[in-house]
């Protein structure tokens, strides 16, 4: 009977939390027209979350970009088709690397921050004083951040891709000596704007919108302590990456199930 | 660093985003080749299509010059019904045939269209008459096995 009640508990603090977030997500979309007529709130946060993420995204765009060349170099010239080098590379990286490395290197970046500046910000009481203030810190504080987030990931996933798909030309045209032409044009012959790189974006739009507002969301709902901070941008990252990953399996099986 | 710097590094963030994403649809994808230009459709119906996909090439002379939109079958005449997509600034001949073609040994399956000598051309919707199916390989080879073995049977019958 206890095992029961524990169980009961647990299931319903698990909804109750579900049901919480969504109240709050429902708050935040709608300071988010308040917002923007405040363009500069959102304008210093795309600085803070996508340009500062910019060095981080670019590098490891690069890396995988040329590991991957590499890699697949030696799978594919057992069997003579090194051309297809830049397709396999560039498939991989519009349609999954690019969104969700993003992604998680974004919650690692960004979203910690975003999770543990709110949560300090709750710590000192700074938004229950804007609220004495008559200042809403949803619109205030937590709706330009939200925008800044969803802004800059499809950017940052773009510019993944983009720099990965170099990376792979430095390493397969340059280094190894395919042909440049057939790189290229192999490339452009299967990959389509509309269904692969389309729906990359897409794929890192939603992302976006997960991962920032998993960040916020533990921020603004953090303990009031340091050790309260720390355990929620833990959470963040956790949080944020196991979703991506759950989310990323549903947006390919939806985009991508048919030839 | 002022409020404008801030707005500027935003801007080249911005832009930058921008210019990847021109390099992914010009330079990694097909919007230069074959992207959303003006199209019109064609149909041909073939006996067998093959390994033939949806959005595989048509080429003419080896050019694209268009993409397979849908392939379905037509329940009374069992044959495969291609949806074609032709660019707009290419036009064929009425009696142009359709062939299904494979691009090397291993390689993807696509249409060959070749240009027939009538003076009026298809017009959206219309229906290509002359088609030729997809190379089967198995019925290639029973082909070949059933020749063999018919040619034996002939030069052994001329010695007796």
């Amino acid at each position: 009977m206890n095992f029961l009640a524990l169980l009961g508990a647990r299931a319903l603090r698990v909804l109750q939390s579900f049901g919480h977030a969504a109240f709050f997500f429902v708050d935040l979309l709608r300071a988010i027209p308040v917002s923007l007529r405040r363009f500069g709130l959102v304008v210093a946060q795309i600085h803070a979350v996508g340009n500062l993420s910019l060095v981080i995204i670019l590098s490891s765009g690069l890396a995988v970009g040329f590991v991957l060349a590499l890699q697949m170099y030696y799978a594919l010239v057992t069997y003579g088709a090194t051309e297809s080098l830049g397709l396999i590379v560039n498939l991989a990286l519009v349609r999954e690397l690019g969104p969700v490395v993003t992604a998680l290197l974004f919650a690692g970046r960004a979203g910690t921050s975003l999770t543990a500046e709110i949560g300090l910000m709750k710590a000192g009481e700074q938004l229950a004083a804007m609220e004495m203030m008559a200042i809403d810190p949803k619109e205030r504080v937590l709706a330009p951040r939200f925008v800044a987030g969803m802004v800059s990931m499809p950017i940052l996933a773009i510019l993944f891709s983009a720099i990965g798909i170099l990376g792979a030309y430095v390493v397969a045209v340059l280094l190894i000596g395919v042909d440049a032409g057939n790189f290229w044009s192999i490339m452009q012959d299967k990959v389509d704007v509309w269904r692969d790189v389309g729906n990359g974006i897409v794929k890192s739009a939603v992302f976006g919108v997960i991962c920032t507002f998993v960040a916020l969301y533990q921020g603004h709902e953090t303990d009031a302590t340091p050790e309260g901070v720390a355990y929620s941008t833990t959470r963040t990252v956790v949080i944020s990456s196991l979703a991506v990953l759950g989310m990323d399996f549903i947006l390919t099986a939806l985009m991508f199930s048919t030839p | 660093m002022g409020k404008k710097g801030i707005e500027t590094l935003v801007g080249l963030f911005v832009l930058l985003g921008m210019l990847g994403l021109v390099f992914l649809a010009l330079k990694a994808a097909n919007l230069t080749s074959f992207g959303g230009g003006d199209t019109y459709s064609l149909t041909a119906k073939f006996d067998n299509i093959g390994g033939l996909k949806p959005r595989a090439a048509v080429r003419s002379a080896g050019v694209t010059v268009g993409r397979v939109a849908s392939i379905t079958l037509d329940a009374k005449t069992y044959q495969g019904v291609v949806k074609l997509e032709i660019d707009k600034g290419v036009q064929f001949p009425k009696d142009s045939q359709a062939r299904i073609l494979t691009a090397g040994l291993l390689g993807d399956q696509y249409i060959g269209l070749e240009p027939g000598a009538d003076e009026k051309n298809l017009a959206a919707g219309d229906v290509i008459v002359q088609t030729q199916s997809a190379v089967v390989l198995e019925s290639l080879i029973s082909q070949f096995l059933f020749n063999k073995a018919a040619d034996a049977g002939s030069e052994s019958g001329a010695k007796k």
